[in-house]
């Protein structure tokens, strides 16, 4: 469909080749297997591909129909119009990765700004250019850990309040290093001692410890002691943050955490059932050599105007091959340069205000829910940033279920991760939704307690 | 010609986007956990689009000319695609959705799974992966689990060819295993001794590309895959250059294990100045359970009036989940479309063209540059950037006076065992027009070699910035805009 030749200058090329057919180049592939008949549908042309897609694409039921209070991992936020109309740019989406800086300085210099926006949202002091998605970048933390000791401590400690599939993702990544042991999420009593269990867990031989700020179930904890007392003991404090809440909270790197890495889905980016999704990585500068991924940094053309170029490739796989701490090649590039599109649009005031409407309604959800009967905000004591959990008296499935009839996409079930939080539901609130919005959820709540 | 940064731009109280005010009444944020100041930049709607538009046009890319990256299938990207990869249907959908209720996008997904397998000859697809390296990743894991599995936890090398992308070590070494790099014979093929020599009890598995990043077929890849499954052994096929086999040949039915595609280069989705990719892993049939989870599948089947009904599986010896939710589910949607448009036959014009422009293109190069492995190649070719009698000039000067021809240069310094490499691959959707500009542009470059040198290794003279100084970059190390307090 997209190849341009015509039979004529097919002819002309093979004669150049010396070749009398195509297939003829094809004979190096064993005789037996070539040419396989594909059984697959014939060929659609653009109209017809069309039409298809927006049939299967209707079948679905989106953000657009529902009113979300969905989250755990992902967030609906609104998008401006600026930042896709950006990413269209055939000059940034058609582009590869900028290894010629002489004709990459766009990709390159907006690589350098996602950089400094995320050291500045997170308070570190180093960002490399993404990871896959902010599970993979908890893993990535828990690798370079690793590689930081040189594999000498043995202990990965995660908290069990860190995303249930970012644990699984940090324990997929670590299987091959068969002396790491992934503990400390295992299950024991109350969330609320959650915290001091894992600080008695920390010992010489814990190589980095993993938190999540604000937690999976939308705490706010403060973690000074933990970073403090793994510090003591030598060990490095992974944080899992969510960059929206940094807008109104104070960033890792003001606990001194020593990696600090996110989602950066909601900056900018659509839910799109899961991905692409942006993974942010920041740590110490004394660590840059461990980071994996890349980096781009200042420097100046032969002219002595400033320039972008890739640095410190030699950490990386293409150089150092199997002594590399990762062998991450291709990241989120564009989704890093859509949430520097976003956070450039929002800037200071845009970014601390959608913080603060994700704060304050989801504030008032939780004190509307919480006078229900039938439905208590667990966590009482603990401060949450914009989502929380709230024991329910029916079980959640049957909640959710009826809220669907209403157009309302409820929270998420933890009994599905947390056997122990049966009847409990964790509710996100964006700035997307409003009084009215949670009104009407309220009533729906409200409505099935007493079915 | 260089553009400010965001931080430059930006004036003190300026703005570019408002919410909506507050609708609810005010609780107080916790005062030790509030935050002080950010400092994010503060610029208009409009600051913001010149910046960004700006900062593109400093860019090269597929839309605006001829892209030969070797072993990066920089074909062209069809536009339906993104428009339908942003239907709101899609793209508003959350991963945690109700399965009922997202229907649409698990049908479109066990679809392309389907024909991935189909394409490829595998049994089983998981699209989960992010990028090819992750895919790899991925392989390398369920080799390490299927041999405890079986408990022959003996197996701990990986053999790797020494022309192979480097990613293909680093995932072995992530995944624990020890690499022993294999050596490549006369005509570019693994050296069948030197494997036989490694196939014994503790051989894990070879990781292998197929065509390999000289461009050439490997031509004794059945005996190879022979040898290492006599040892107990699997073996991996990098599907970077996956692009020269579609309808040629199904690397599952000549006895790969296990392979990544790359969405991203084959199935033509954007790489978008470096991602996002996806990297869907293939297996065999006895690999099948250790794929990473969740997988689509149908949980009941249809009849004339009602479709299937789509869920996930998790299958039972997976090695685990590799990332959050199920891969990316924006670019499945692209490589889908590309799929439906270009039917069985279509899949085979694709290698055939970007094989024969790959030939008809090394034709013409190599009358001015050494072609080291002299013979028919698949999907792209590599040539010296280099000449005995110019010992001044090497092929990254080559590389930097293409530019100044309007063209972006060629992978250089890659493979490894071809001195000072030149790695083109024009793929399938070049014109004979646009091969034949470039082919000149190469002879008139190597012309100039020859009778001046300099002209070379001072280029280029034409683009937004000239040649950067990368020693200053790593030894200054300045990884932020200068951010005022």
């Amino acid at each position: 469909m997209f190849t341009p030749h015509t039979p004529q200058e097919i002819d002309e090329m093979l004669k150049v080749i010396g070749v009398d057919k195509i297939e003829d180049l094809f004979q190096s592939v064993p005789e037996k297997r070539r040419f396989p008949k594909l059984d697959i549908p014939a060929a659609l042309t653009e109209m017809e591909v069309a039409a298809e897609l927006n049939e299967i694409a209707s079948a679905n039921a989106s953000t657009d129909d529902f009113i979300s209070f969905l989250g755990a991992g992902a967030y609906d936020h609104y998008i401006p119009a600026a930042v896709d109309m950006l990413l269209r740019r055939g000059e940034f989406y058609t582009a590869y990765t900028p290894y010629q800086p002489e004709i990459s300085q766009g990709t390159l210099q907006s690589i350098f700004e996602f950089q400094s926006l995320m050291t500045e949202l997170t308070g570190m002091d180093v960002s490399n250019a993404s990871h896959y998605d902010g599970a993979t970048a908890a893993a990535e933390a828990a690798n370079m850990a690793y590689h930081i000791f040189r594999g000498k401590r043995k202990k990965v400690l995660v908290s069990r309040a860190v995303n249930p599939q970012y644990r699984e993702t940090i324990r997929a990544y670590m299987q091959g290093q068969e002396d790491v042991l992934v503990i400390g999420d295992e299950e024991e009593s109350s969330f609320a001692e959650d915290t001091q269990k894992l600080i008695d867990k920390i010992d010489q031989d814990t190589a980095v410890v993993i938190v999540q700020y604000p937690d999976f179930f939308g705490r706010i904890i403060d973690y000074t002691k933990l970073v403090n007392i793994a510090h003591e003991f030598g060990a490095l404090v992974t944080f899992i943050f969510n960059p929206t809440a940094l807008g109104l909270l104070k960033p890792p790197g003001a606990f001194d955490a020593d990696i600090a890495v996110g989602d950066g889905q909601p900056l900018g980016i659509p839910l799109s059932y899961g991905g692409p999704y942006l993974g942010i990585f920041t740590t110490k500068e004394k660590y840059i050599r461990k980071l994996a991924g890349r980096l781009v940094g200042e420097t100046v053309d032969e002219k002595g105007n400033r320039a972008f170029v890739l640095t410190l490739t030699a950490r990386e796989q293409h150089i150092r091959r199997e002594k590399s701490t990762s062998n991450i090649c291709s990241n989120q590039g564009l989704m890093a340069l859509a949430a520097t599109i976003y956070l450039s649009l929002l800037g200071k005031n845009g970014f601390k205000q959608v913080a603060n409407l994700c704060y304050q309604k989801a504030h008032y959800a939780a004190e509307q829910i919480a006078n229900l009967e039938g439905y208590d905000l667990a966590f009482k004591d603990t401060p949450f940033f914009h989502e929380f959990v709230i024991k329910t008296s029916k079980p959640v499935d049957q909640i959710n279920l009826h809220l669907q009839n209403h157009w309302i996409l409820g929270g998420y079930d933890l009994s599905q991760a947390y056997p122990e939080l049966d009847h409990h539901i964790l509710i996100a609130v964006t700035e997307k939704i409003s009084k009215e919005d949670i009104d009407d959820f309220v009533a729906a709540l409200e409505e099935v307690a007493h079915d | 010609m260089t553009e400010a940064t965001i931080y430059e731009l930006s004036q003190p109280g300026r703005r570019g986007f408002k919410f909506p005010q507050l609708d609810v009444p005010l609780s107080a944020v916790p005062e030790e956990f509030a935050r002080e100041e950010i400092h994010l930049p503060e610029l208009s709607e409009q600051d913001v689009i010149r910046h960004f538009t700006n900062l593109s046009q400093l860019n090269y890319a597929i839309d605006s000319g001829f892209y030969p990256l070797g072993s990066c299938t920089m074909k062209y990207n069809p536009k339906i695609n993104e428009v339908l990869a942003r239907l709101p249907g899609f793209a508003n959908t959350h991963p945690l959705q109700p399965i009922v209720s997202v229907q649409g996008n698990l049908y479109l997904m066990y679809q392309l799974q389907q024909w991935l397998q189909e394409i490829s000859g595998f049994h089983r697809v998981s699209l989960s992966p992010a990028a090819g390296a992750h895919g790899e990743f991925v392989g390398a894991l369920i080799i390490k689990k299927y041999h405890q599995v079986n408990q022959d936890t003996k197996r701990v090398k990986i053999l790797i060819p020494d022309s192979a992308h480097g990613t293909n070590p680093a995932t072995s070494s992530m995944s624990g295993f020890e690499v022993i790099a294999l050596p490549s014979d006369a005509r570019g093929n693994v050296d069948l001794e030197a494997l036989k020599a490694e196939c014994d009890d503790t051989l894990a598995g070879l990781m292998l590309t197929n065509p390999n990043t000289l461009g050439l077929f490997e031509e004794n890849v059945v005996e190879v895959i022979q040898l290492v499954h006599n040892a107990g052994g699997l073996v991996y096929g990098d599907g970077a250059n996956l692009n020269a086999l579609l309808g040629m040949m199904r690397p599952g039915d000549v006895g790969f294990d296990i392979m990544h595609f790359n969405l991203h280069k084959t199935f033509s989705t954007p790489h978008g100045g470096g991602g996002p990719g996806s990297g869907p892993v293939g297996v065999s049939k006895a690999l099948a359970e250790f794929l990473p989870s969740p997988i689509v599948t149908i949980i009941e089947e249809g009849n004339d009036d009602i479709p299937p009904f789509f869920g996930f599986y998790y299958p039972e010896q997976s090695i685990g989940r590799m990332k959050a939710f199920y891969g990316h589910f924006g670019v499945h949607i692209r490589a889908y479309t590309y799929i439906a448009m270009q039917g069985p036959e279509g899949l085979r014009d694709i290698a055939e063209k970007a094989v024969l422009n790959a030939n008809y293109l090394m034709t013409k190069v190599k009358q001015d540059y050494y072609l080291p492995y002299d013979r028919s190649c698949m999907h792209e070719f590599v040539v010296e950037g280099v000449w005995d009698e110019i010992p001044d000039v090497h092929a990254l000067d080559i590389c930097k006076r293409l530019m100044d021809y309007g063209f972006h240069p060629p992978t250089n310094y890659f493979p490894l065992i071809v001195h000072e490499a030149l790695m083109i691959e024009p793929t399938e959707t070049e014109s004979k027009q646009t091969l034949d500009a470039f082919a000149k542009a190469m002879a008139a470059i190597a012309k100039e070699a020859r009778e001046d040198p300099t002209l070379l290794t001072k280029a280029p003279y034409t683009t937004p910035i000239g040649r950067c100084d990368e020693v200053k970059a790593a030894r200054d190390l300045v990884l932020c805009c200068y951010i005022p307090e």
